[in-house]
């Protein structure tokens, strides 16, 4: 059977389940990752209509406070100092800018696709400061942790990291304390789970009695996914389900989890558009100090400032969608964005600019044009 | 003080580097363009080194183009700047409907460049413009100082007589129209981007399709009067071009992902380096725009040839005037395609 | 944060590896799989082995991807 073929399948098992649900089912997708992939896929257009993905604060980059980009653009200044990113954290702006600009105005800004390339790049070029932008969730992290002791195990005097990772589960469990907050179920991430293990998302099920499926990343898997939740709220239940289990299993990887909880410990962190979750983040543990680009530098964040108007905050948390936001597609674009949802690719702003604004225009015309004739 | 020069002796052969006297118009530049460049793309033109090529051309319509070539590394699997910028300025012309014919080559130059990769650059121009049946006729060469640009950079600037009576043309599109890809698209900004760092991490046998198209584009223009528009999918990749036609001839335009050829190896490239191989750049293919009635026999004759042998229809025009381009995906969802916005980097997300 | 396929190790050096990708190398950091040897996949996220996988599992999401490009009907 082709995929298109498997596709038609599993979304007329959708249109069928949500029919018989009988009320509108909003899914929070946690992984920008998802959000993207979805997107691309087009499974929007695939899905009935009272059924609904929010895209979830799962996109690292977006999440990034300001004052942790602007601290990052305000060590670029330093004639010594290289930076190394992900291509990722390019284009997110601070208050100040983004590293892109930093670049143009001469910091030496590199792009590395793995945090060892960083530590490589410190070992090449012994009288550069390298200072690795250490951004992501527990997929990312122990690859950090790994960079970090690498570094002290060869004595690497002029490497660093400047640590941003955060946590998943404590921004879900947050979310949902919310009173406020429509979500009646997770498609938990996937790779990320890959660490953490979806034994990991039991609080999410047990104590808020909320849905969780953990689900690949292909349109197939994704809208697999959705059906999994569909199906557990027309049978009126509240499971874990692990739909990814190649991949994912219930108690994650050991060894990613041991390489974290060596280098890291648990701290309070701020999210952008959302603010400080208590053990949300992760901080080096004061015996890899020396690598700690905050203390090396003594880098202390400044206050964040929300832009005025800038809804990201309510998209994130699932209470509006991007086309709800006043600056959304008029001001704030991919090009020049101005809420941390539009900066990243996987943002949920920026997904719905690129691949579904133009499709809600069209489905406005269409309907427009249907009145006129009716 | 007297003080012996020599008068003529060629490139000493200890001179293994551009210095800044090449580009000084003294005797230094005499000896890059006598032993270096003349003898790789020497022609009537060139041989006179007058300050401007002077050429008779018939009455009619004369394209004219000119580009920049930038690309690092210098060279790449499957092609290098050199063939980029000859292949570049002739399909250029070529999608317009020209018969490229000659082409003026500037070059800068970095303080430093390996002389022994500067010959086989000028060797790849030649070679690209036999392969494409244009002369180099006119040119110029500066030097910069180490550090005030990246190796070298070409420009090339190209004219070509427009074939009488036939026009192309975005506003003859209409409803029904159906689009053409010339082969496997995102080949060369993939192989590009393997090769810089810090995608070094990275073995791929990817290559350029850096190719020139004229001979594909004339046999199409001649045997398949119905082609009504070309255009060449370099930077903002297949998906640059589809959203413009649809979006400048008004009319929708779905296009279906799985008749888009790509190689398996680029897809698995781009899947790594987390790019949407639509938004990356192609040197070597064309965007071929026909009557239905005529698809067919276009498609035919692009396959008849090496460089379109994996050619495909990839989509149609629709009635509706709204301007889009709608993708129908592999898994059958639709979204609208939208130009890039520019750079594409590498993600880990 | 969540790009990530699998490969098969082709060569291994230590905590260093070589996977396959398609016919592409690449380099990849095996500290959170070391019991990964030639021959075994992984999932490859970031430059770093994060999970070792069965060949069928890995075989199976390649598939979806590979699937994607197969063509409704034959192409005219």
């Amino acid at each position: 059977m082709t995929i298109r073929a498997q596709m038609s399948r599993l979304t007329e098992d959708l249109h069928a389940c949500a029919d018989r649900l009988g009320r509108p089912a909003s899914f929070m997708e946690v992984c920008g990752t998802h959000t993207v992939n979805a997107c691309r896929s087009g499974v929007h257009s695939l899905m009935p209509s009272t059924v609904r993905l929010i895209s979830g604060p799962g996109c690292p980059v977006c999440v990034t406070a300001q004052r942790y980009i602007d601290a990052l653009i305000e060590l670029g200044r330093d004639d010594d100092v290289t930076l190394t990113t992900y291509g990722d954290m390019m284009r997110v702006a601070g208050a100040g800018g983004s590293l892109e600009l930093a670049r143009s105005e001469g910091a030496d800004v590199r792009i590395v696709t793995s945090t060892m390339e960083a530590v490589e790049l410190a070992r090449r070029e012994p009288g550069r400061q390298v200072v690795f932008a250490a951004v992501g969730f527990e997929t990312t992290a122990p690859a950090t942790a790994a960079a970090v002791l690498a570094a002290k195990r060869d004595g690497l005097a002029n490497f660093t990291v400047l640590p941003c990772h955060k946590l998943v589960l404590p921004a879900m469990m947050a979310l949902l304390a919310d009173p406020e907050a429509q979500i009646d179920g997770f498609i938990c991430p996937g790779h990320v789970s890959v660490i953490i293990g979806a034994e990991a998302y039991r609080p999410v099920v047990d104590q808020h009695a909320k849905p969780c499926v953990v689900t690949g990343f292909e349109a197939l898997q994704i809208m697999d996914g959705i059906l999994a939740l569909t199906r557990q709220l027309e049978a009126g239940e509240t499971k874990l389900e692990n739909r990814y289990p190649q991949v994912v299993s219930n108690e994650g990887n050991p060894k990613a989890m041991a390489l974290i909880d060596k280098v890291f410990q648990p701290g309070d962190s701020a999210w952008r558009a959302i603010g400080m979750i208590a053990r949300s983040g992760l901080d080096l543990r004061p015996d890899y100090a020396e690598f700690d680009a905050f203390q090396r530098y003594g880098i202390t964040l400044g206050e964040d400032h929300d832009p005025p108007g800038c809804r990201c905050g309510e998209v994130i948390t699932g209470k509006c969608a991007p086309a709800d936001c006043p600056l959304f597609g008029t001001v704030c674009t991919p090009i020049y964005p101005i809420g941390p949802c539009m900066v990243s690719s996987e943002g949920s702003c920026q997904a719905w600019f690129k691949y579904r604004r133009q499709e809600m225009k069209h489905a406005e015309r269409r309907a427009a044009q249907e009145e006129i004739v009716s | 003080m007297t003080r012996t020069e020599p008068t003529s002796a060629p490139i000493s052969p200890h001179a293994q580097r551009i210095v800044l006297a090449h580009g000084g118009g003294g005797q230094l530049t005499d000896e890059l363009i006598e032993d270096i460049i003349r003898p790789r793309l020497n022609n009537e033109w060139l041989e006179a080194l007058d300050d401007s090529a002077v050429l008779s051309v018939p009455a009619g319509n004369l394209a004219f183009t000119t580009d920049s070539y930038v690309v690092q590394p210098l060279e790449f699997p499957g092609g290098d700047i050199g063939r980029l910028a000859v292949s570049g300025t002739v399909n250029d012309l070529a999608v317009c409907g020209a018969e490229p014919a000659h082409i003026a080559l500037s070059l800068i130059l970095e303080e430093g460049l390996d002389l022994e990769l500067l010959r086989r650059m000028l060797d790849s121009i030649a070679a690209a413009a036999d392969e494409a049946g244009v002369r180099i006729v006119t040119g110029d060469t500066k030097v910069v100082a180490r550090g005030q640009a990246d190796g070298m950079y070409i420009n090339t600037t190209g004219v070509g007589m427009i074939r009488p009576g036939r026009s192309l043309g975005m506003a003859q599109v209409q409803a029904g129209d159906v689009v053409l890809v010339s082969g496997e698209i995102a080949d060369h900004g993939l192989a590009v981007m393997l090769q810089r760092e810090p995608q070094t991490a990275i073995r791929s046998e990817l290559k350029s399709d850096a190719a020139p198209l004229n001979g594909l584009i004339a046999r199409l223009l001649e045997q398949v009067p119905e082609v009504i528009f070309l255009r060449d999918p370099t930077r903002g990749g297949l998906a640059g071009v589809i959203a413009d036609l649809a979006e400048r001839t008004g009319l929708h335009l779905v296009i279906d992902e799985t008749r888009i050829p790509i190689r398996q190896e680029t897809l698995y490239a781009a899947e790594m380096l987390g790019l949407d191989p639509l938004d990356v750049a192609n040197e070597g293919k064309v965007v071929v725009v026909v009557r239905p009635n005529a698809a067919d026999a276009a498609l035919e004759t692009l396959r008849a040839d090496p460089l379109g042998c994996r050619a495909a229809i990839i989509g149609q025009f629709e009635g509706e005037a709204d301007g889009l381009c709608e993708l129908l995906t592999d898994v059958g969802g639709r979204r609208i395609i939208q130009k890039p916005y520019g750079e594409e980097l590498p993600r880990i997300c | 944060m969540c790009l990530a396929l699998p490969a098969k190790i082709v060569e291994k050096d230590g905590e260093d590896a070589w996977v396959l990708l398609g016919d592409a190398r690449m380099k990849v950091n095996l500290v959170m799989t070391p019991e990964a040897e030639v021959d075994d996949w992984v999932l490859v996220h970031a430059g770093f082995a994060i999970q070792q996988l069965s060949e069928e599992d890995a075989l199976e999401t390649w598939q979806l991807i590979d699937d994607l490009r197969q063509p409704e009907e034959a192409a005219s």
